[in-house]
C-alpha cells in the first residue's frame, strides 16, 4: 500500500516538473507558436540500450526518437517492446546490480540540411538495472542541449528511483516501456533586476512623502524616551556614590 | 584535464563515532567546563563588536612579503654606509631590502605577464633605470625612499641590450638597443638624446651594445655562422663612426660566447674550436685565434664554456681580467695583456664566481681595489650521520689572483635547500683599508641568504613562498599528556580493573597539566603583553585548546615544501625536492590526520609534468617535514586522474587511488587489506574526468579488477563554449541545517548533493552581443545534467564558489560593462526525498532552482567560502572583503513582507555595496592575490583564513561574530573578585543572620 502511495506522489512531482520546464520554456521569451509555424522539420535518431551480465556495453535498439528540430525542439519516442529473452537478462542483470545504460548519437538540432545534424560519438546515460525492474520500466529520459541547438547530454531516472529488493513476479509488467521524454534547453539566467528596485524606491519614497507622521521631528516623536530617561539618569545618579565606592575597594 | 575527487555513499560508522565522542570528551573536558563558564558570563556580557580595533592589530593576524624569484641584483654602492640591496624579479617586483634585516624596506609590483617583465636593470649612483615590457617603458627610480624619477614610453620593437654610457668619467646617458634601433636617454630627466636606425638591420641581429666611456657607443650584432657586424655611433649626435664586419662563421650568439675586457677588446670562446678570439673594436681588423691549448687548458667534454667580465664603472673601461668557465666546477682568471692573454690563477674546485668593487672614493695610493671570490662547495662533513653542507668563499685580488687575507667565510647549507646558484658581493674598504665583504647567495630554491664574515647567516629570505601553488592546513599533535590519554584507547588487552586504573591514572595526571597551565595563565595575565613570549619551535609544536594554531603546509613553483606556523608565520621546516619540471602541477592530500596517534600524520604530494602526464608522489609528514618510510609505488604511465577514497587503511590512513591513462587504477598504499575493501566497495566508487580541449566530461565506474568502465558521457561541442572550470565541493564541508524555516513555520529542504559538480563555460565566440558564460550543475555519479544556464551578454574570466546548496559565480557583464554576481540556490521543496541517506543513484526528482544576480562593484581576483567545524555558522563568502552569504540570496523578495521579515531576508537590492568592515585585511594590501585557503578551528565562530600570491596573509574570520569567544579585553581579575567577595558577603551575611536570629530567640 504504502508503495502504491510512493507513487503517486511521484507521479504528482513529476507533473510539476514538467509544469516547470513550460515555465522555463515561456521565460525564454519564445512563444510556442513558433514552433508551430516551423514546417515538421523532423529527424528520426536510434535509442540504444545495453544491459549485459558482464558489463561490457552492447548497445541495441529500444527504440527511435523523433526529434523535430527548430526554434523550438520537441521529441517523441517509438520504441519496441522486449522480448522474452531480453527479459529474462534483464532481471538476472538486475540481480547482479548491474547497469541499464542508453545512448543516442550526437546531433544538431538548428541544422537546415540533413547532412549536418549528425555529429561524431554518442551521450550515454545509465541507471541501476534494479531500478529499471523494480519501476516496472517507467523511466523519465531527458534530452539536454546547448544554446545553439547541439545535443550535450542524456539523463535517465526511474520512476520510484530505488532498489529495494522487490521481486517482479509479473512478467507482463517488464513488457512495454512507460517513459516520459522531454528535451531541455538551458535557461536564461537572470541579470541584476534594476528597473524594478527603482520602481520600488519610487513607490517608498511617494508613500513617505504621503505621511505626514514621518515628518515629525526627532523631539516630537521621542519626547517620553528622553523624558523616561533623563529620570532614570536622575534618579541612579542619587544613588550611584555608595555603590560605586563600594566596587572600587573590592 | 582537471582533477577532482568524489566522495560516494558514506557509511555511517556509528561504532566509530561512539568511541570518538569518548574520547574527544576526556580530550577535551577540562576545556569544555571551561568554555561553558565563560559562555555564560558571555551572555552577560553580549553585543560583541565585529571590527578590529587598533590594539588588535597584528594579534590574530600576520602579513609577510615577498619579492619573487631574484633576477637582477645590485648593492645600493653610492655610499659607503648604505644598507639596502635592490632587487629585480622574475615575479615583475622592484625592491629595496635592508641588508641588516632583510626586510621589504619598499616595493613595487607591476603587472603580471610579459607586459611588466623586467628587461635590463641598471645602477648608477642613487638611480636605478629600469626597462620594462619588452622595451616598452623605461623609468628611473629614486633607490633612497623608492620614489619614481621619470618615465618614457619606448618606441615599439623587441628589445635586445641596454648600457649606461659615460664620457669624461661622469654617466649622463643611457642606450637602448632595440631590434632596428639605437636610441640614447639623459639620465637625469629620461628624454631622448638621439635615435637612430641600425643599418641592414633586416639581415644583422644586433644583440649587444656597448660603451667604454670614451665617447662611442658600439652596437654588435651577429649574422649566425657568417660573420659580426660592429657599428660605434657617436654619443654627441647618433652619427655612425665606424661600421665594418669581420668574419666570425663559428659565432650564433654574442651575449653567449663574448665579453668586452679591457679597452674595446672583445673576447668570445668557441668551443667547437676550443678557442679564444679577440677582436679590437677601434681597429677592427680581423679576429685573432687564441687556442686554448697553447694556454695549457683544457675544457670539460660536454661542457659548453662561457666568460664573465666586469666593468666596475660605466664611464670606464672595463677590466682586463676575466674568468673563463671550463667546466661545472673548474673556473680560471685569465688577464688580458697587450695582446697576449695570461693565465692568473686556475680555480679548481670551484662552484660560482663573482667579481666586487669597492675604494672607488677612497683617496689612497691603491687603485680601484679590484676583488674577486669564489665559493668552494661540496665538502661534505661526516657528522653523526647528517651530513652537513659546508660552503667557504675566499676573495683574491683580480689584479694578481693573490688570495687576500683574512677573507675566507665558511658557512654551512641548509640541506634541505637547493645548491647555490648565484653570488651577489659586496665588498667595503675597512678602516686600516683591508677589504671586508659581505655576501648574498641565491640558491636555485628562490632563497636569498645573506652572509657576514666570518660565515655568519644575517637573515634568509624564502622568496619561493611568492609564489605558493597549494595549500593545506593540517592539526598539530597533541601534546604528551593528551597523546598518552589517547593511548590508553588504543590498547585492548587490558582487563577491567587496570582499565579503572589506567582512566584514574590518566585523569590525575590531565588535572595536573590543567592545574599547570592555569597557573601558568594566571601568572601571564598579570604580566605586560609585550613580554608574554610566544615562541613556538618544533619541540613544544601542540595543539592549542581551540585548535586555532595549525600547521600550515604550503607547495611552491620551486619544488620547496614548506611547513609554516598559523599563529606566528614562523617557517618550521621546509624540504627542497630537486628535479621538479618546471611545468609541473602539484596536488596536496591529507592521507592520515594527526587524529590518530601513535601513527604519524601523512601528506602525499602529486607531481605531474603537464606535457607528458608523468607523475611522482611524495609523501611526508606535514608537521615535521620528514620523508615518510612508507615508499611510494612508481608510476611509469602518465596519470589522469587522482582520487582520495573515504574509507582508510587498517593505519587510518586514507586510500588514494591514481588513473593511468590505460584507465587502470593503482591504490597507495596498496596493502592486501585495502585491496579486499577496495573490492568491496568497487560498484560504489565512481570518478570523472574532464577533457575541456574536447569538451568531454565523462564518468567512470570501478571494477572489482581494478580497471574501469565509462558510464556517461557529456559532450559539449568545442566550437560554441569551452569548458573553463569544473568545481565539485570540499569533502571536509559540514551541513548543518538540512533546510531553511519560512515565514510561516514550514520548512523548505536543501538540495544537498555531494556530488554535484558545477562546470562553468565561455562562449568561444567573443563579440559582446553574443558572448555568453553557461554554468552547468552536473551529478558526478551519474552524468545527469541538474541545472543547465546561460548568462548572456557576459564574459570570463568566471570565479566560482561551490558549497552546500549553492553556487556563486562572479562574471563581467559585456553590456552593462561591470562585474556582476549570480547566486543559484537548490533546494528540494517542502518535503525531503529520502531524509536517511543520500544517493545519487536514487534521486528522481529535479529539485528547485532560484537565482538572482547583482551589480558588485569591484572587481574579484579570487573567491572562497568559509568553513567552519560543525557548518552552524553560516557561510561568509571571502575575497579580501568578506562577504556575508546573506546578500547573495535569491530569496531576498524584491518587496518585503511580514513572512520575510521574519525570515531575516533582506529586500532585493541590485547593487552590493562594499561596507568597509568587510574588509578583512584592513590596511594591509596584499598584492596579486592568487588562492584563498579556508580551514575551520576548534571554535565554531572562527574561520582560519590563508591569502596566497605574492604575498601571504593569514588572519581569522567570525562570519557569525564572535558568539562563543569572550572579548579580548574581557577583566578577568575584576570579575573573578567581584565572585569572591559576593562569596564572602554571603558567608559573613549568614553568620550575621545567624547571630541576630540566636539573640532574637533569647529575648
Amino acid at each position: 500500500m504504502a508503495r502504491v502511495l510512493t507513487n503517486n506522489r511521484a507521479g504528482v512531482f513529476c507533473v510539476w516538473l514538467f509544469v516547470s520546464i513550460n515555465l522555463v520554456n515561456s521565460n525564454n521569451g519564445r512563444r510556442a507558436s513558433d514552433g508551430l509555424e516551423a514546417e515538421f522539420n523532423g529527424l528520426s535518431v536510434p535509442l540504444e540500450h545495453s544491459f549485459e551480465l558482464d558489463d561490457v556495453a552492447k548497445f541495441q535498439l529500444r527504440g527511435s526518437l523523433m526529434l523535430k528540430t527548430g526554434r523550438e525542439p520537441s521529441v517523441s519516442l517509438n520504441q519496441n517492446q522486449l522480448s522474452e529473452e531480453d527479459r529474462t537478462k534483464l532481471k538476472e542483470v538486475a540481480a547482479v546490480d548491474g547497469l541499464y545504460r542508453i545512448r543516442v548519437p550526437r546531433v544538431f538540432l538548428q541544422a537546415d540540411k540533413q547532412t549536418e545534424w549528425q555529429t561524431e560519438g554518442h551521450l550515454t546515460a545509465f541507471v541501476r538495472a534494479c531500478a529499471m525492474v523494480e519501476s516496472h520500466l517507467s523511466d523519465v529520459i531527458t534530452l539536454h542541449t546547448d544554446v545553439s541547438g547541439y545535443l550535450i547530454g542524456v539523463s535517465i531516472v526511474t520512476l520510484p528511483g530505488a532498489c529495494r529488493g522487490i521481486e517482479v513476479e509479473d512478467e507482463v509488467d517488464l513488457e512495454v516501456f512507460n517513459t516520459t521524454l522531454s528535451i531541455m534547453a538551458p535557461v536564461n539566467a537572470p541579470g541584476p533586476e534594476t528597473a524594478l528596485f527603482i520602481q520600488r524606491m519610487e513607490q517608498e519614497f511617494e508613500k513617505k512623502g504621503k505621511n505626514p507622521q514621518e515628518q515629525k521631528s526627532f523631539f516630537a516623536k521621542y519626547w517620553y524616551l528622553i523624558l523616561g530617561g533623563a529620570i532614570f539618569l536622575m534618579v541612579s545618579n542619587s544613588a550611584q556614590p555608595p555603590a560605586g565606592g563600594g566596587r572600587e575597594q573590592s | 584535464m582537471a582533477a577532482i575527487c568524489l566522495k560516494v555513499k558514506e557509511k555511517t560508522e556509528v561504532t566509530t563515532t561512539y568511541f570518538l565522542f569518548l574520547r574527544k570528551r576526556s580530550q577535551t573536558a577540562a576545556a569544555m567546563a571551561k568554555l561553558i563558564l565563560l559562555l555564560l558570563k558571555c551572555i552577560l556580557f553580549c553585543g560583541t563588536v565585529y571590527a578590529v580595533f587598533e590594539d588588535q592589530v597584528g594579534k590574530f593576524d600576520w602579513r609577510q612579503q615577498y619579492v619573487g624569484k631574484v633576477r637582477f641584483c645590485h648593492f645600493d654602492g653610492h655610499m659607503q654606509s648604505s644598507k639596502k640591496v635592490l632587487l629585480a624579479t622574475e615575479s615583475n617586483v622592484f625592491a629595496a631590502l635592508n641588508t641588516r634585516t632583510g626586510e621589504v624596506l619598499w616595493r613595487h609590483v607591476d603587472k603580471t605577464g610579459p607586459e611588466g617583465n623586467i628587461d635590463a636593470f641598471l645602477q648608477n649612483g642613487q638611480d636605478s633605470v629600469l626597462v620594462v615590457g619588452n622595451g616598452r617603458v623605461l623609468r628611473s627610480w629614486e633607490t633612497n625612499i623608492g620614489g619614481l624619477n621619470w618615465e618614457v614610453v619606448l618606441d615599439s620593437g623587441s628589445f635586445q641590450s641596454t648600457c649606461l654610457v659615460g664620457q669624461q668619467g661622469t654617466v649622463k646617458n643611457v642606450a637602448v638597443l632595440k631590434k632596428t634601433a639605437i636610441s640614447l636617454h639623459y639620465l637625469s630627466n629620461g628624454h631622448q638624446k638621439w635615435i637612430e636606425n641600425l643599418p641592414d638591420s633586416d639581415t644583422v641581429d644586433y644583440q649587444t651594445v656597448y660603451s667604454g666611456g670614451n665617447g662611442e657607443v658600439y652596437v654588435l650584432g651577429v649574422v649566425p655562422h657568417s660573420h659580426i657586424a660592429v657599428v660605434a655611433f657617436s654619443v654627441d649626435d647618433g652619427e655612425i663612426l665606424k661600421q665594418s664586419s669581420v668574419e666570425a662563421p663559428w659565432l650564433s650568439s654574442i651575449p653567449e660566447s663574448c665579453q668586452i675586457v679591457d679597452q674595446e677588446m672583445l673576447i668570445c670562446v668557441d668551443s667547437t674550436t676550443m678557442s679564444l678570439y679577440t677582436l679590437d673594436l677601434t681597429l677592427q681588423l680581423q679576429m685573432n685565434q687564441i687556442p686554448l691549448q697553447s694556454l695549457e687548458l683544457e675544457v670539460d667534454p660536454d661542457f659548453r664554456p662561457s666568460l664573465v667580465s666586469h666593468q666596475p664603472n660605466p664611464a670606464k673601461q672595463p677590466l682586463s681580467e676575466f674568468f673563463l668557465q671550463l667546466g661545472p666546477d673548474r673556473y680560471v682568471l685569465l688577464q688580458f695583456n697587450s695582446g697576449q692573454i695570461v693565465m692568473l690563477r686556475d680555480f679548481k674546485p670551484a662552484l660560482l664566481v663573482s667579481f666586487a668593487t669597492t675604494g672607488e672614493k677612497t683617496v689612497a695610493a691603491n687603485k680601484l681595489e679590484l676583488t674577486c671570490s669564489l665559493l668552494d662547495f661540496g665538502t661534505q662533513i661526516w657528522n653523526l650521520k647528517i651530513i652537513k653542507l659546508a660552503s667557504t668563499i675566499n676573495l683574491y685580488n683580480a689584479e694578481t689572483g693573490r688570495r687576500l687575507l683574512d677573507t675566507t667565510l665558511i658557512f654551512t647549507m641548509d640541506p634541505n635547500g637547493g645548491k647555490p646558484e648565484r653570488l651577489n658581493i659586496q665588498a667595503f674598504l675597512k678602516k686600516d683599508d683591508s677589504v671586508g665583504y659581505r655576501v648574498m647567495v641565491q640558491t636555485k630554491d628562490h632563497a636569498l641568504t645573506f652572509i657576514q664574515q666570518p660565515g655568519r647567516v644575517l637573515w634568509t629570505r624564502e622568496e619561493a613562498l611568492s609564489d605558493v601553488l597549494t595549500m593545506e592546513m593540517v592539526d598539530l599533535p597533541l601534546t604528551g599528556t593528551q597523546a598518552e590519554l589517547e593511548g590508553e584507547f588504543g590498547k585492548k588487552t587490558d582487563g577491567l580493573m587496570s582499565m579503572v586504573f589506567k582512566r584514574l591514572s590518566s585523569q590525575l595526571i590531565l588535572l595536573q597539566a590543567w592545574i599547570a597551565h592555569l597557573w601558568k595563565l594566571f601568572y601571564d595575565a598579570r604580566k605586560p603583553r609585550s613580554q608574554v613570549k610566544s615562541d613556538i619551535s618544533m619541540e613544544n609544536l601542540s595543539r592549542d585548546e581551540f585548535n586555532l594554531q595549525k600547521m600550515m603546509v604550503m607547495v611552491t613553483a620551486s619544488g620547496k615544501l614548506f611547513g609554516i606556523d598559523s599563529k606566528t608565520g614562523g617557517i618550521l621546516w621546509k624540504h627542497y625536492l630537486e628535479n621538479i619540471p618546471s611545468n609541473a602541477g602539484f596536488k596536496l592530500m591529507v592521507q592520515r590526520t594527526t587524529a590518530h596517534f601513535p601513527h604519524p600524520p601523512q601528506c602525499t604530494l602529486l607531481i605531474k609534468d603537464k606535457d607528458t602526464g608523468l607523475a611522482s608522489l611524495h609523501v611526508f609528514n606535514p608537521i615535521f617535514g620528514k620523508m615518510s618510510h612508507v615508499t611510494p609505488p612508481a608510476l611509469p604511465q602518465p596519470i589522469l586522474q587522482s582520487l582520495m577514497l573515504p574509507f582508510m587503511d587498517q593505519d587510518y590512513a586514507k586510500v588514494l587511488l591514481l588513473i593511468d591513462d590505460q584507465y587502470k587504477v593503482s591504490a597507495f598504499p596498496s596493502t592486501k587489506y585495502v585491496l579486499q575493501q577496495l573490492q568491496e566497495m568497487a560498484p560504489t566508487i565512481f570518478f570523472f574526468l574532464v577533457d575541456s580541449s574536447q569538451g568531454r566530461l565523462s564518468g567512470y565506474r570501478l571494477r572489482t579488477d581494478l580497471s574501469t568502465e565509462q558510464i556517461w558521457e557529456v559532450i559539449l561541442p568545442t566550437e560554441i563554449q569551452k569548458i573553463v572550470s569544473v568545481k565539485g565541493k570540499r569533502p571536509n564541508e559540514h551541513v548543518h541545517s538540512q533546510g531553511r524555516v519560512m515565514g510561516d513555520r514550514s520548512v523548505l529542504y536543501k538540495y544537498l548533493n555531494p556530488n554535484l559538480l558545477a562546470v562553468v563555460t565561455e562562449s568561444t565566440d567573443l563579440h559582446q552581443e553574443r558572448s555568453f558564460v553557461g554554468i552547468m550543475l552536473i551529478d558526478g555519479v551519474t552524468g545527469r545534467i541538474i541545472h543547465e544556464a546561460v548568462q548572456r551578454k557576459a564574459r570570463g574570466p568566471v570565479h566560482v564558489v561551490h558549497s552546500e546548496n549553492w553556487v556563486v559565480y562572479e562574471y563581467w557583464s559585456t553590456k552593462s560593462r561591470r562585474n556582476e554576481f549570480s547566486v543559484i540556490e537548490l533546494y528540494e521543496g517542502m518535503e525531503l526525498y529520502n531524509s536517511t541517506a543520500f544517493s545519487s543513484l536514487d534521486r528522481p526528482l529535479v529539485p528547485q532552482v532560484l537565482q538572482q544576480s547583482y551589480i558588485f562593484p569591484s572587481s574579484i581576483s579570487t573567491m572562497e567560502a568559509t568553513l567552519t567545524e560543525k557548518g552552524i555558522t553560516s557561510r561568509h563568502l571571502l575575497r579580501i572583503v568578506s562577504l556575508p552569504k546573506m546578500f547573495l540570496d535569491p530569496r531576498r523578495p524584491e518587496m518585503a513582507s511580514e513572512q520575510s521579515r521574519e525570515e531575516n531576508l533582506i529586500p532585493y537590492a541590485p547593487e552590493l555595496m562594499i561596507r568597509t568592515e568587510w574588509f578583512i585585511n584592513y590596511n594591509q594590501t596584499i598584492s596579486r592575490v592568487r588562492g584563498i585557503y579556508t580551514a575551520p578551528s576548534g571554535l565554531e565562530s572562527t574561520c582560519l583564513v590563508v591569502a596566497y600570491g605574492l604575498d601571504i596573509y593569514h588572519t581569522r574570520v567570525y562570519p557569525s561574530k564572535q558568539f562563543d569567544v569572550l572579548k579580548d579585553d574581557y577583566d578577568y581579575m575584576l570579575i573573578s573578585s567581584v565572585l569572591l567577595a559576593l562569596f564572602f558577603a554571603t558567608m559573613i551575611s549568614k553568620r550575621l543572620a545567624e547571630v541576630k536570629l540566636l539573640n532574637r530567640a533569647w529575648r
